[in-house]
C-alpha cells in the first residue's frame, strides 16, 4: 500500500509516527511548534503532542543545539531542526565536539542518539551565506551519520531509521524538493537502513552516483542520454556516511565508468571521495578517469543568471557522461 | 621462503621479454636444469632452466605477457616440505616496469635462474628504455587486451591524447578473429600486428640509415672458376653439397684477415679492430630477418661453414638461436641472388663498418683483350660507415675478397 506524498508530508509523519511509538523523541527548534516550522515540516506536530515534546527555542543554534546533545547524553531522543543547515555553523562545536566525539571519548559509556535536520544546500537566490551543501563536512567527521534523501520514500524511511539509530545523525533535507510528490508506503515500520544506496535506474554504459536534489538532476540526464545511445545508472546514495561502497563499486565494475554529482563544492568533496574509492578499489575496471561534478568553486553567486551556471545542472551531467564514455 | 623465479636477462641487451609459454604448471615438480618456460626476446625465442629443485607453486606472469621487465619476478618454486601458505608473503609483481640497471648487472642479480651463458659480445650499447614509447591504455583497456593476448603496441587509441580505451580493444579484438579487411576511404586494408624482430630491425635500421654516413662500392666478380671448381668438389662429397654462398662466406673471411682495416667498428672515441672474422649472414625467416653468426669464419674450412651455416640457418628459421649466435659480428653478408637480384645497396648492421651485399652470378658478356666474350659474372656492393673505413680501404678488402673469388684453389689453402 502506498500513498502520494510530498516529501514535507513524509518527514512530518516520519517524526509524528516515531514520537508516538516513542515518548523519548521529542523535536526541537526555532518555530517548530506554534508556527510549524520555517518550512512547514512540523504541520500538527505541536497540536499532537504539546509544548513539552515540540519546542519552540529561541535564535540560538549553540545554544539549542547544546540543550539537544545534553537531553541525548541522558537518554531522550532529541530531534533538533535548523531552519536551514547554513545556521548549524553556530552549532558545529556542539555538534562535532560534543555529539560525534563522546561515544569515543567516553570508552563507550555514553552516546549521544540525536538527529540533526533541515534545509541544506542552496535554494533560490538567497546569497552565499545561505546556499552551501554540509554533506562532505559533516561525512568528514568520525562519530556522525550523514544522511540526504531524495524521494519522499526515502526521506520517510531514513528519517525513521536516523530518530531509531544510537548515533548522532546528520539528516539534510533540501528546500527545493519539499514540495514534490512521490509514492510512499503506508507501514508504519517502513524503515529504510542508513548506509544503503539504491540503484534508482540501471544501466550499462555508465555510473552517475547523487545525493539530495542531484539524483533529480541525474534522472533527467539519464533520459536525455538514453536518446543518445548511452544507457546510465543513477545510484542515490541517500547514505553519505557509512558510504554504501559496496553498491558503487560493483555499478562501476560493470559499466566501467563513472560520474559523481553533489552540490558541494570540489575541493575534498563527496565526489573527490567516491573516486579514491573508486581507483583504490575498482582500477582496473575503468575504462575512464572518474569524473566529479560539483558546484563551482565560489560562495554561491547571488545573481539568478550566474548561481544557474555556479550549480550542477542536467547539461553539465550530460557532458560529463560524454566525455567518460568516449561520445 | 618460497624461492622467486626472476625473468632473466638472455642477452646484454634484453630489458625486458615476452612469457611466451609455461611447460610447467602450477603444482608440478621441477628438476634443477629443466626447461620451465618459453621467453621471447629482442630477437629470439629462448628457454628458461629451473636452477633449484622444487615444485612451481605459484605462476606470477601468464604465459602470452608482453614486456616483463628483467627481475621481475615471474614464478615461485617451493621447495620440498615448504608450507604454501608462505606463498602470499609474496608480493604480486609489477609488470610493464623497466629495469634501469644495465643489462650485465642484471644478469648477475639473477641468481635462481641459469640463463643461457651471456659473455660480453660485441660492443653494443644498451638499449635504454625510451619514455616516447609509454603505449597510454585505460585499466580496462590493458587489463582486456591481457586477456584477449592482444598487444596494446598494435592498438591505435580513440581517446584523449591517443589513449586505448576498451572501444579499441574491443575493435581490435574484432578485426583479429573475424575479418581482417577494413574500409577506409576507397581502399581496403588490414594492419599486420608487429612482432619484436620486426620492432628491433625497424628500430636499429632506421637509426643506422639515420646515423652512419653510408657511402657504397660496387665490384664485378667472375664466378667461372668457382662454379668449375664447386662442381667438381661436390662431386666427390656424398651427400652435402658445397653452395655458392659458402665460398663467397669463406672468401670474405679471407679478405677481411687480408685486409684488417675493413674488419672494423665505430667505437665514437676510438675504431675497434677485430682480429677474427665473425660473419654475420642474412637469413630471411618468416615475418623477419635474422643475422647469425659464424664466429671465426677465417679458420674454418668450406665443409665446416656449410654445415654452420646450414645449422644456424635452420635455428633462424625456428627462432632457436641462442644469444651469442646472432648477437655480435664483425661483418655482414647478405646474399639476394637467388631472388635474382642484380645488385643492391645493403644497410649497415651497426656497429659494424661494413656490409657486403651480393647480387645473382649471371651470364654476361664482358671485353677481355679487346674480345667480347660470355662469362658468368656477379655484383657486389659493399656499403660502408665512413666514419671508420675509408674508400680505398674498402676498394682495397674487395679486391682481395675479388681474388680470391676469381682464384678459388685458394680458399682451399
Amino acid at each position: 500500500m502506498t500513498q502520494t506524498l510530498t516529501v514535507r508530508e513524509a518527514l512530518r509523519d516520519a517524526m509524528a509516527e516515531e514520537m508516538r511509538r516513542d515518548s523519548n523523541v521529542f523535536l526541537m527548534g526555532e518555530e517548530v511548534a506554534q508556527y510549524h516550522g520555517a518550512y512547514k515540516v512540523s504541520q500538527g506536530l505541536w497540536e499532537e503532542f504539546g509544548d513539552k515534546r515540540v519546542v519552540d527555542t529561541p535564535i540560538t543554534e549553540h545554544g539549542f543545539a547544546g540543550l539537544g546533545v545534553g537531553a541525548a547524553f541522558v537518554g531522550l531522543k532529541p530531534i533538533v531542526e535548523f531552519m536551514t543547515f547554513n545556521f548549524s555553523m553556530q552549532a558545529i562545536d556542539q555538534i562535532i565536539n560534543s555529539a560525534a566525539k563522546t561515544l569515543y571519548m567516553s570508552g563507550g559509556q555514553m552516546g549521544c542518539p540525536i538527529v540533526f535536520r533541515g534545509p541544506n544546500g542552496a535554494a533560490s537566490r538567497v546569497g552565499a551565506q545561505h546556499s552551501q551543501c554540509f554533506a562532505s563536512w559533516y561525512a568528514h567527521c568520525p562519530g556522525l551519520k550523514v544522511v540526504s534523501p531524495y524521494s519522499a520514500a526515502d526521506a520517510k524511511g531514513l528519517l525513521k531509521s536516523a530518530i531509531r539509530d544510537p548515533n548522532p545523525v546528520i539528516f539534510l533535507e533540501n528546500e527545493l524538493i519539499y514540495g514534490r510528490s512521490f509514492e510512499v508506503p503506508t507501514d508504519e515500520d517502513y524503515l529504510i537502513p542508513l548506509g544503503k544506496a539504491s540503484i534508482v535506474r540501471p544501466g550499462k554504459d555508465v555510473t552517475i552516483t547523487a545525493f539530495s536534489i542531484t539524483v533529480g538532476h541525474a534522472l533527467q540526464a539519464a533520459e536525455q542520454l538514453s536518446d543518445l545511445g548511452i544507457d546510465a545508472e543513477v545510484i542515490d546514495l541517500r547514505t553519505i556516511r557509512p558510504l554504501d561502497r559496496e553498491t558503487i563499486i560493483r555499478s562501476v565494475k560493470s559499466t566501467n565508468r563513472l560520474v559523481s554529482v553533489e552540490e558541494g563544492w570540489p575541493f575534498a568533496g563527496v565526489g573527490s571521495e567516491i573516486c579514491t574509492m573508486i581507483c583504490e578499489e575498482a582500477f582496473d575496471f575503468l575504462d575512464a578517469p572518474p569524473v566529479r561534478i560539483a558546484a563551482e568553486d565560489v560562495p554561491l553567486p547571488y545573481a539568478a543568471n550566474l548561481e544557474k551556471l555556479a550549480l550542477p545542472s542536467v547539461e553539465k551531467i550530460i557532458n560529463a557522461v560524454k566525455t567518460v564514455c568516449y561520445k | 621462503m618460497p624461492i622467486k623465479i626472476l625473468m632473466p636477462a638472455l642477452s646484454p641487451t634484453m630489458t625486458e621479454g615476452n612469457l611466451v609459454k609455461w611447460l610447467k604448471k602450477e603444482g608440478e615438480s621441477v628438476k634443477a636444469g629443466e626447461v620451465i618456460a618459453e621467453i621471447e626476446t629482442d630477437k629470439a625465442t629462448m628457454e628458461v632452466e629451473a636452477v633449484d629443485e622444487g615444485t612451481l607453486a605459484r605462476i606470477l606472469i601468464t604465459a602470452g605477457t608482453e614486456q616483463v621487465a628483467v627481475n621481475t619476478p615471474i614464478a615461485l618454486l617451493l621447495e620440498e616440505g615448504e608450507d604454501p601458505a608462505t606463498l602470499d608473503s609474496v608480493p604480486a609483481p609489477q609488470v610493464k616496469e623497466t629495469t634501469k640497471e644495465a643489462p650485465s648487472k642484471a644478469v648477475a642479480a639473477t641468481p635462481s635462474v641459469t640463463a643461457l651463458p651471456v659473455k660480453e659480445l660485441s660492443p653494443q650499447k644498451p638499449r635504454a628504455a625510451n619514455a616516447g614509447d609509454r603505449v597510454f591504455a585505460s585499466p580496462l583497456a590493458r587489463r582486456l587486451a591481457e586477456h584477449t593476448n592482444l598487444d596494446l603496441q598494435t592498438i591505435s587509441g580513440s581517446g584523449p591524447h591517443g589513449r586505448i580505451v576498451k572501444l579499441d580493444v574491443e575493435n581490435a579484438a574484432k578485426s583479429t578473429t573475424s575479418s581482417p579487411t577494413l574500409t577506409f576511404g576507397d581502399s581496403e586494408y588490414f594492419d599486420i600486428p608487429l612482432n619484436n624482430i620486426r620492432k628491433i630491425t625497424a628500430k636499429r635500421l632506421t637509426e643506422s640509415k639515420q646515423q652512419v654516413p653510408h657511402f657504397y662500392l660496387t665490384i664485378d666478380c667472375n664466378l667461372d672458376a668457382l662454379l668449375a671448381l664447386r662442381t667438381e668438389i661436390n662431386a666427390r662429397m656424398d651427400t652435402e653439397k658445397l653452395s655458392v654462398n659458402d665460398f663467397i662466406i669463406r672468401s670474405v673471411a679471407l679478405a677481411l684477415i687480408k685486409v684488417p682495416e675493413a674488419n672494423v667498428s665505430w667505437q665514437e672515441t676510438s675504431l675497434r679492430q677485430y682480429q677474427s672474422a665473425d660473419i654475420s649472414v642474412a637469413v630471411a625467416i618468416e615475418g623477419g630477418l635474422m643475422t647469425p653468426i659464424i664466429r671465426s669464419a677465417q679458420s674454418k674450412n668450406l665443409r665446416q661453414l656449410s654445415q654452420e651455416m646450414k645449422s644456424l640457418a635452420e635455428k633462424a628459421r625456428s627462432g632457436k638461436l641462442a644469444p651469442e649466435q646472432f648477437q655480435g659480428g664483425t661483418f655482414t653478408i647478405s646474399n639476394l641472388g637467388m631472388y635474382g637480384i642484380k645488385h643492391f645497396g645493403a644497410i649497415i648492421n651497426p656497429p659494424q663498418a661494413c656490409i657486403l651485399a651480393i647480387g645473382m652470378g649471371e651470364q654476361r658478356p664482358i671485353v677481355r683483350n679487346g674480345q667480347i666474350q660470355i662469362a658468368t659474372q656477379m655484383s657486389c656492393t659493399l656499403s660502408v660507415d665512413h666514419r671508420a673505413v675509408d674508400g680505398a680501404v674498402g676498394s682495397t678488402f674487395l679486391a682481395a675478397f675479388k681474388e680470391f673469388i676469381e682464384d678459388p684453389l685458394r680458399l682451399l689453402i
